[in-house]
């Protein structure tokens, strides 16, 4: 089964981090995605810019509102995600306990709906 | 022609329950589809009805099942995917299936597997027990829901929902490793004492269900204990429902009237059974992690103890009750506790005690918390506040037989 991991933190606390921690984030993260590229189950993945590089788009009425920022404020937001592809929850859950983004913010596992199961 | 109806109605029964998990567990396959294995079963059990009363219970009722239940679940499959896809599913299926032979011995029995799905952390705590009870045991949500104080139609949907995230979300059946174990078997044990206190509440053992559903918690119980030997809980939990199954013979007298602990006929006591509980809290004391289970066991120990040899440690059963009162601190635990302090600084300092938890809105439509209140007051000679006490628990019971034993005492209460 495939399932999106997906890196909710903090991003005001990245951006308040100093040369060193950041690089250090980074480097746990390039560990993360080696072992997820040998183990063969990695799929896809990208790291986000933060939420004040984002723009929200709503069409109402035929009208079209682009909004600055992102689509909610919250305390901790998407960061990047995985794509991986593992034979359950409980490998998916595993791997999303390995990922850096855990222990600084929320890992959310959610699995993707396939096109088969549509019907 | 009845009789054979009522044969082939007594055969389906005792399958469902040896084997009812055992076969959803199968069923569910590799899609882990729940609801259609439930589906499939359903049918399966309604066309044994119909078949067997004619044509006689087949030599394995399980097989004969399986082999109805998974047509359905393939012709299902069939309706629902069209082209390339159903075909792909179909052969997966069929794989799946024919790998069972028709021998029945030859299903995998997953059910241990089973139960830590449904009690898996990406399921709602609350829905955890009830969905054991329902997929291990075949209970309908109406009883399930009675047993857990909700409406049927919420705890219907509540079930719906858990089974549809075990297929959707991908929760495997597997027995966690051994670092999670712990968390994860506390949820397995309280569904199965859940079970075991829903069959135990017809303590007559005069509605053969209830009776069927204590013995398959007990059994539920074992089968934990024989896959997990090492867990003090597990061995904890197996024991208390052992001790408590052991007197069921002597809570009931000649005329189905109730006997409490104290006047009971211990020669009716399973003594085999209260051995084997005896032995399992000796097994679990040197694993050295004491839970609420032990300790359950343990003053159920005492308290057989006290009836065989006729002295009572009464000061070591409140040590015991104050430690499972700071484990779970519910009031429920708080009125036993009261009731052996009685024994040991009288009837007003436990008095004393139930007074102060009647804020708890819970405890006022609770019967025995005014059954103790009533026995108390009545050992204090407060004969009008005990006749009132006896009144108020008389009128929430729904035993006639302990309704019954507790219009005798309060007659028996002097003018």
């Amino acid at each position: 089964m495939q399932y999106l991991l997906m890196i909710y933190g903090n991003e005001a606390g990245m951006q308040a981090a100093s040369k060193e921690q950041t690089g250090q984030v980074l480097a746990a993260y390039t560990a993360y995605t080696e072992a997820l590229q040998k183990a063969g189950v990695m799929r896809a993945a990208e790291r986000l810019r933060p939420t004040a590089q984002a723009t929200s788009v709503r069409v109402k009425d035929g009208k079209t509102n682009v909004l600055d920022g992102p689509y909610a404020d919250t305390k901790e937001q998407l960061g990047g995600f995985y794509l991986i592809d593992v034979p359950d929850l409980d490998a998916a859950l595993s791997w999303a306990a390995r990922c850096p983004g855990a222990s600084m913010g929320t890992m959310e596992v959610r699995p993707i709906w396939p096109m088969a199961d549509y019907a | 022609m009845r009789e054979d109806g009522l044969a082939a109605r007594d055969a389906a029964e005792q399958v469902a329950r040896r084997s009812y998990g055992k076969l959803v567990a199968y069923l569910s396959g590799r899609a882990r589809d729940v609801a259609a294995a439930e589906d499939a079963l359903a049918d399966a059990f309604a066309a044994a009805l119909a078949d067997w009363p004619r044509n006689g219970i087949p030599q394995s009722p399980e097989a004969w099942l399986l082999a109805v239940a998974r047509r359905r679940t393939i012709d299902a499959a069939r309706r629902q995917r069209t082209g390339e896809q159903a075909a792909d599913h179909l052969a997966m299926m069929h794989d799946e299936l024919e790998a069972a032979a028709a021998n029945a011995s030859d299903i995998p029995d997953q059910r241990l597997a089973l139960m830590f799905a449904c009690a898996h952390p990406a399921i709602e705590a609350g829905v955890r027990a009830p969905l054991i009870l329902q997929v291990l045991l075949g209970l309908d949500a109406a009883m399930i829901a009675s047993a857990f104080l909700t409406s049927p139609a919420a705890m219907g949907q509540r079930l719906v929902r858990a089974k549809d995230k075990i297929r959707k979300a991908g929760i495997p059946f597997r027995i966690p490793e051994h670092e999670e174990l712990p968390g994860r078997l506390g949820a397995v044990l309280d569904a199965i004492y859940a079970a075991f206190s829903e069959g135990w509440t017809d303590s007559g053992g005069t509605d053969v269900a209830r009776r069927d559903l204590a013995e398959e918690a007990l059994f539920l119980g074992q089968l934990v204990t024989q896959m997990l030997p090492e867990e003090p809980e597990a061995l904890g939990l197996l024991a208390l429902m052992l001790y408590v199954e052991a007197r069921r013979p002597a809570r009931r007298g000649a005329r189905g009237e109730y006997v409490p602990l104290a006047e009971q006929d211990i020669s009716l006591w399973n003594m085999d059974m209260i051995e084997a509980a005896e032995g399992l809290l000796l097994r679990a004391s040197p694993l050295d992690s004491i839970g609420r289970y032990q300790i359950e066991a343990a003053l159920q120990s005492a308290h057989v103890a006290r009836r065989r040899k006729g002295d009572a440690n009464w000061s070591s059963i409140v040590q015991l009750y104050d430690a499972l009162l700071a484990l779970s601190g519910s009031p429920v635990v708080a009125i036993n506790r009261a009731l052996a302090i009685a024994e040991v600084e009288g009837a007003p300092a436990a008095l004393e005690i139930l007074q102060s938890l009647a804020n708890d809105a819970r405890l006022t439509q609770y019967q025995p918390y005014w059954a103790a209140r009533a026995e108390l007051l009545a050992r204090t000679h407060a004969r009008d506040e005990a006749r009132h006490a006896y009144e108020v628990a008389i009128g929430l019971e729904r035993d006639p037989a302990v309704r019954d034993f507790l219009l005798q005492r309060q007659s028996a209460l002097a003018p």
